[in-house]
């Protein structure tokens, strides 16, 4: 505070002001005074609800997550039977919101890339296709979406004798069964084995790079890399002494499929709605990233003498980064906390297992207090994550 | 003229520029067939489209049986609202079109084409409907006209009251739509359990608008306080609210506020609505703070030059700037509220999901999903697509100023 200029000189600095006129009183008071509303507000809540608990002869706690659930749950990535626990019923419920999240990501990042480039094509069709999907998204209730796909779609396929067959994928109104792997004795050992894979093919990569340093000269390197990891995958398959995965192919039992994976209608209308959804979003910010990226950039990047292709991976991609990262970190999040209308088609979420929790125990204050703290750490994470990868790409400016 | 002299053409040499014009052909060429790459994905997208729109369409004229819509219209506008105050709802959408007139004639005076089609829209509506409901979307397309026309006369005067009629409209609908007293009230009270379908919806919405923007206002100024206690208590609640899904919070204000507030009886709407303001807050405080820091830091220095205090500078300087700089956000904010009410069917509120819930219920219309949701979504959609494309005016025209 050093320029602050000298006082008046016809007033004594020492009685300039009563001290209810000083702003450091003033915001002191202020905030002291927000604080004991605030404070106020809360205890009165909270001893409202002690009552209201104590009239209902409940106590706050968490001691009945160790009690027996007693209801069953219709998919669950751990084993789980109607003996185990609330706690392990939660736990269920909340690895299938990961899941859903986490494949939606992937898939919605994958789908909105495409939109967002098909709503700059240069081709009319595309372009107006691109249009009229971001619209129709956009302008209808995620919920009346997946309500829509679960009811007028997937419970609207044919029974399981009848399923549509797409090759070896079946759909039909028990969800969509396709081959998969089952793992054998050996799939432990070969999971190290792909470990190993990814370390041999970064370890090319690099040394890759750096033999491209040394030269000046560009060197081949994903392609390398690619091979190294799937020569090892692939030798790595045949060379214990039992294939790792036997493959199973769905054969239509008396009323539903068996054997290979099969996917529930809940499951499909959830991820399918959530990532069209999400999609339309991410390709508008798609668009708008790579549309930020100013025309002399590219302009500039030929005439540096790069080609078409390196132009965008070198020059135009990086810089839409920067612009893309935010609203997508945003995106993410909105999927992940719209996952929990998962509740509104019967898939077994974080949510919707707290509320049959809810429903059994009457533990609403608990339940929701967890699910709002799950929730609330996914959230914080994922924006701790996508904020340092933000730094990383961020423009370093003077 | 010899090569060695170049010499500039004469006047008569000088071809025009070449103006686009493009044959059919033309077009296609350059829009469709450019490259081989092109010409692949036009033949790909094009078979589907045309595969998917001949399905679609043959499904909706003669498999889809679109009287589960027909016969139920009443449901799905107002619920369970009773036949005999029906009337405050259309009148309700009377004054609505006559403020919607007044100001086009006043706002919007070049957007004739979409006057006209907005204009039309009541007639071409009541062509379809029936009885009362004919003669109520006359009498409303008539308002509307009557606004335009009047604003058309004497547009400059009406600019403040129909400023002012916005303003009072949300509450008068609140009012009119919920009523007071007993049965000899000019208007008696309607309980909310019968209030439903579009009706309970737009009411969500208008009044998750009506209160969270106050709310969303003092909670982004509270953000940018200088005082940390006030803005501690700010950015919790703002980042525990975005943190977590809108349901759990209404599930809360379902569950717990009975808890909180013992002896008030608050009924299931009043509920929800508190749930989805509280929720709405938060978001709109964020779209407010990123107007907040748009305005340059002279702006402040010179509210306090002039000598204004920290309420003043506030209120006269800074908050009419930055809201009026995130308008269009905020519009882009209300049609997210708009869509989220419908997430109150999971509590077992009678909004346009709930009652097409409860429609699919009827024993004769099962298994008409498709035709009921299609048609719910073709609601929302239109709502959607009209706020946004107020909000892309209303952006143009605020840019314009600058």
């Amino acid at each position: 505070m050093a320029n602050v200029p000298l006082p008046p000189p016809d007033l004594p600095p020492r009685m300039s002001r009563a001290f209810w006129r000083d702003d450091r009183f003033i915001q002191l008071a202020a905030q002291l005074i927000v604080l004991t509303i605030v404070a106020g507000l809360a205890f009165i809540v909270v001893q409202n609800m002690a009552a209201s608990l104590q009239r209902q002869g409940i106590v706050l706690g968490f001691g009945f997550l160790d009690n027996a659930a007693g209801f069953d749950i219709g998919e669950s990535l751990i084993r789980y039977t109607n003996t185990d626990t609330f706690a392990r019923a939660l736990l269920v419920g909340l690895l299938n919101t990961l899941l859903v999240s986490v494949l939606g990501i992937v898939l919605a990042t994958i789908l909105g890339i495409i939109v967002g480039i098909a709503r700059l094509s240069s081709n009319w069709l595309v372009n107006r296709l691109a249009w009229l999907f971001i619209e129709l998204m956009r302008n209808v209730p995620l919920l009346v979406l997946l309500i829509f796909i679960y009811t007028a779609v997937f419970l609207k396929l044919p029974r399981a004798r009848q399923a549509i067959s797409l090759g070896p994928i079946y759909l039909s109104n028990r969800g969509v069964a396709m081959p998969w792997g089952e793992p054998t004795e050996t799939w432990p050992v070969y999971l190290y084995i792909l470990v190993a894979a990814v370390g041999l093919a970064v370890l090319a990569a690099t040394g890759l790079r750096i033999w491209q340093e040394r030269s000046g000269r560009p060197k081949p390197i994903a392609l390398p890399a690619l091979l190294t990891f799937a020569a090892t995958v692939v030798i790595g398959w045949f060379v214990l002494p039992q294939p790792p995965l036997t493959i199973t192919t769905p054969e239509i039992a008396a009323f539903n499929f068996r054997g290979g994976l099969i996917l529930t209608p809940e499951f499909m209308a959830l991820l399918i709605g959530l990532v069209i959804y999400t999609a339309a979003f991410i390709g508008e910010v798609v668009r708008a990233g790579i549309q930020s990226v100013p025309k002399g950039q590219v302009e500039a990047a030929r005439a540096l003498g790069l080609n078409g292709r390196r132009t965008l991976q070198l020059v135009v991609f990086p810089q839409a980064l920067r612009v893309i990262i935010p609203p997508l970190t945003s995106q993410y999040l909105n999927l992940t906390k719209n996952s929990s209308l998962a509740v509104a088609i019967g898939y077994p979420d974080l949510f919707a297992v707290s509320g049959t929790i809810i429903n059994q125990t009457g533990r609403a204050v608990e339940m929701i207090a967890v699910v709002m703290g799950v929730y609330l750490s996914v959230s914080l994470f994922t924006s701790l994550l996508m904020n340092w990868y933000n730094r990383r790409v961020r423009l370093v400016e003077r | 003229m010899s090569a060695s002299t170049p010499s500039l053409p004469s006047r008569a040499e000088v071809l025009p520029p070449p103006t686009e014009r493009y044959t059919v052909l033309g077009w296609l060429r350059k829009n469709l067939f450019s490259t081989w790459y092109n010409a692949l994905l036009t033949v790909i997208f094009g078979v589907i489209v045309i595969l998917l729109l001949r399905s679609v369409v043959e499904w909706a004229l003669t498999q889809a049986r679109w009287e589960v819509i027909t016969a139920n219209v009443r449901l799905f506008m107002v619920g369970q609202y009773p036949t005999a105050a029906t009337w405050r709802a259309w009148a309700c959408v009377v004054l609505l079109a006559l403020l919607i007139g007044l100001s086009w004639g006043i706002w919007g005076r070049n957007q004739r084409a979409g006057a006209i089609a907005f204009g039309a829209l009541p007639f071409v509506l009541a062509t379809l409907a029936q009885d009362e409901a004919r003669i109520a979307l006359l009498i409303t397309g008539v308002a509307g006209v009557i606004g335009f026309a009047l604003s058309r006369w004497r547009g400059p005067q009406l600019q403040r009251i129909s400023i002012i009629g916005w303003v009072i409209y949300f509450p008068l609908v609140i009012l009119l739509i919920s009523g007071f007293g007993g049965a000899n009230s000019p208007l008696p009270l309607v309980p909310t359990n019968l209030w439903g379908g579009l009706l309970l919806t737009l009411l969500l919405t208008v009044v998750g608008i009506v209160f969270s923007f106050p709310l969303g206002v003092l909670l982004a100024l509270g953000r940018q306080s200088s005082l940390p206690i006030v803005r501690a208590l700010c950015v919790i609640y703002i980042e525990v609210i975005r943190g977590v899904p809108l349901i759990t919070v209404l599930f809360m204000a379902q569950l717990m506020l009975p808890l909180f507030l013992p002896g008030v009886t608050i009924d299931r709407v009043v509920r929800a609505m508190a749930g989805i303001v509280l929720f709405s807050a938060a978001y709109l405080a964020e779209n407010v703070r990123g107007g907040l820091q748009a305005i340059p830091r002279g702006q402040y220095e010179a509210a306090r030059a002039l000598g204004l205090n920290t309420w003043k500078m506030m209120l006269l300087i800074i908050l009419p700037q930055a809201l009026k700089a995130v308008i269009p956000i905020l519009v882009g904010q209300f049609i997210a509220l708009f869509k989220d009410t419908s997430l109150v069917v999971i509590v077992g509120l009678l909004d346009l999901m709930g009652i097409a819930k409860a429609v699919l219920a009827q024993p004769d219309f099962l298994g008409l999903q498709a035709e009921v949701y299609l048609f719910v979504a073709l609601i929302y959609g239109v709502f959607c697509y009209l706020m946004s494309a107020f909000s892309q005016r209303l952006e143009a025209r605020l840019s314009a100023g600058r």
